[in-house]
């Protein structure tokens, strides 16, 4: 039987919320690993591993990992540390599963890799030689909550192709697995002035298309965009939402053109505008935009997603799910039409994933 | 032999880890890489790579604030504390 696992990452800990193929029933377990606060969780169809990236403010960064669903963790961060003097690796803010190996990008900005399933890690690139790279991990430059390089985006076609998100910075693309990168902002807009023209963008989220795999979407500080080249060019497609912030997106499994976000009041408060709850749908590649919100609080709905907070399962009929800074999961089995509150009293959500296991 | 105490932070991130272990070590850091030998991770948990103590991690020899190189005798207590912290 079909089982929906979702991943949640807490500010308290992992939980898991399963149902079956209809996901409309959600079993809630956890917490898992120990209460550590989690950055991302997310889980290899290959393997079936769990792995959940983490930081405890007393005992540092690590990546927990199960391979038995969720019911023993064990901890690692063996390798997971930078050589350089006076560089000190405060948290694991993404994981990637590829083909093969487990990629974490981690702050200060750099990736690491694992082939041994989360047991050992090295270091695999810090961007050297980009432009403004000499700035990037200086404490000086950096907002509260900074995640370093927060997420690296998998081309499925290519397995040392990929794109690694630096927070504030830009998106960057390699072609031959982190030994040399090129930024890919041409046409992002950034509100602030710029030292680099190539970088200087505060990409909070980027998706792929998974039936096109030269679209891309992302969402920006400022704005959202499509790239339908694999992010040599970008082009806004803000109009239509309310808001030109937020940080969470998901793009539909099987249509190149229906892409998801939530906006978010800009100010620092970046919760859902009006207290009106809703995740937002273009089908039309951004020309134009549909509010989704039957089933959603519609009123004094202050409710904050993070960047990993959005997830979409790959099924026929498409299920999203999606979990706030203040401890709720809210879950469509329709892609978006109607939605029901799955879980109401977790710790504040950094992250949700969605798992489909046969 | 020297009378470690560990935080309960830490014990459920080791099989079988007590959170009283009596070591042979001549200093905190001594300590610190025998306890690593029979729990291995054990050190990253409470150093950072300088090496140094963690910043939220105090370590007392016999109620003194000590760091890696206090040393130890044969009868220090060493208390390993996990800061108190808000939240």
């Amino acid at each position: 039987m079909t089982q929906t696992v979702l991943l949640v990452g807490t500010r308290k800990g992992c939980f898991m919320l399963t149902s079956d193929g209809d996901r409309r029933d959600w079993e809630i377990s956890g917490p898992f690993c120990e209460g550590w606060p989690i950055y991302h969780a997310v889980h290899d169809p290959d393997s079936g591993a769990l792995y959940a990236a983490a930081a405890s403010e007393w005992h540092g960064a690590g990546v927990w990992r199960s391979n038995n669903l969720g019911e023993s963790w064990e901890l690692s961060s063996e390798g997971l540390a930078y050589t350089d003097e006076g560089l000190k690796l405060s948290k694991i803010s993404g994981l990637t599963v590829m083909p093969g190996r487990l990629l974490a990008g981690v702050e200060p900005a750099g990736v690491f890799e694992s082939r041994d399933g989360g047991v050992s890690w090295s270091l695999l690139t810090m961007l050297d030689g980009q432009p403004g790279r000499g700035d990037w991990n200086d404490p000086a430059n950096q907002p509260p909550g900074h995640l370093g390089l927060p997420a690296i985006l998998p081309d499925p076609d290519e397995a040392s192709h990929f794109w690694a998100v630096v927070q504030g910075v830009g998106i960057f693309e390699t072609a031959d697995d982190g030994a040399s990168w090129t930024p890919r902002n041409r046409g992002l807009r950034a509100d602030w002035p710029r030292e680099h023209e190539e970088i200087g963008f505060c990409v909070h989220k980027l998706v792929m298309s998974p039936a096109d795999h030269q679209r891309l979407y992302q969402q920006n500080h400022c704005g959202m965009h499509r790239s339908d080249d694999g992010g040599h060019s970008w082009s806004e497609i803000t109009e239509g939402l309310p808001s030109d912030f937020g940080f969470a997106a998901a793009a539909h499994p099987h249509d190149r053109d229906t892409f998801y976000v939530i906006p978010l009041d800009p100010g620092h408060g970046r919760a859902m505008p009006d207290g009106h709850a809703s995740v937002w749908r273009t089908r039309d590649a951004g020309g134009t935009w549909q509010r989704l919100d039957r089933g959603l609080p519609q009123h004094d709905a202050h409710l904050g997603v993070l960047r990993e907070g959005l997830a979409i399962d790959g099924l026929d009929v498409p299920g999203l799910y999606f979990g706030t800074s203040t401890g709720q999961v809210f879950a469509s089995n329709d892609e978006g039409e109607s939605w029901s509150e799955i879980a109401s009293y977790l710790p504040g959500i950094s992250s949700v994933e969605v798992a489909v296991i046969a | 032999m020297a009378d470690v105490y560990l935080p309960s932070t830490l014990t459920p991130l080791f099989r079988d880890l007590p959170r009283r272990v009596e070591v042979e070590a001549a200093t905190v850091n001594d300590a610190i890489e025998r306890l690593d030998e029979r729990w291995p991770g054990l050190r990253d948990r409470l150093c950072d790579p300088g090496p140094a103590l963690r910043s939220h991690i105090n370590v007392y020899v016999d109620q003194e604030r000590a760091g890696l190189e206090t040393p130890l005798d044969a009868h220090s207590r060493v208390d390993v504390i996990a800061a108190i912290s808000g939240g």
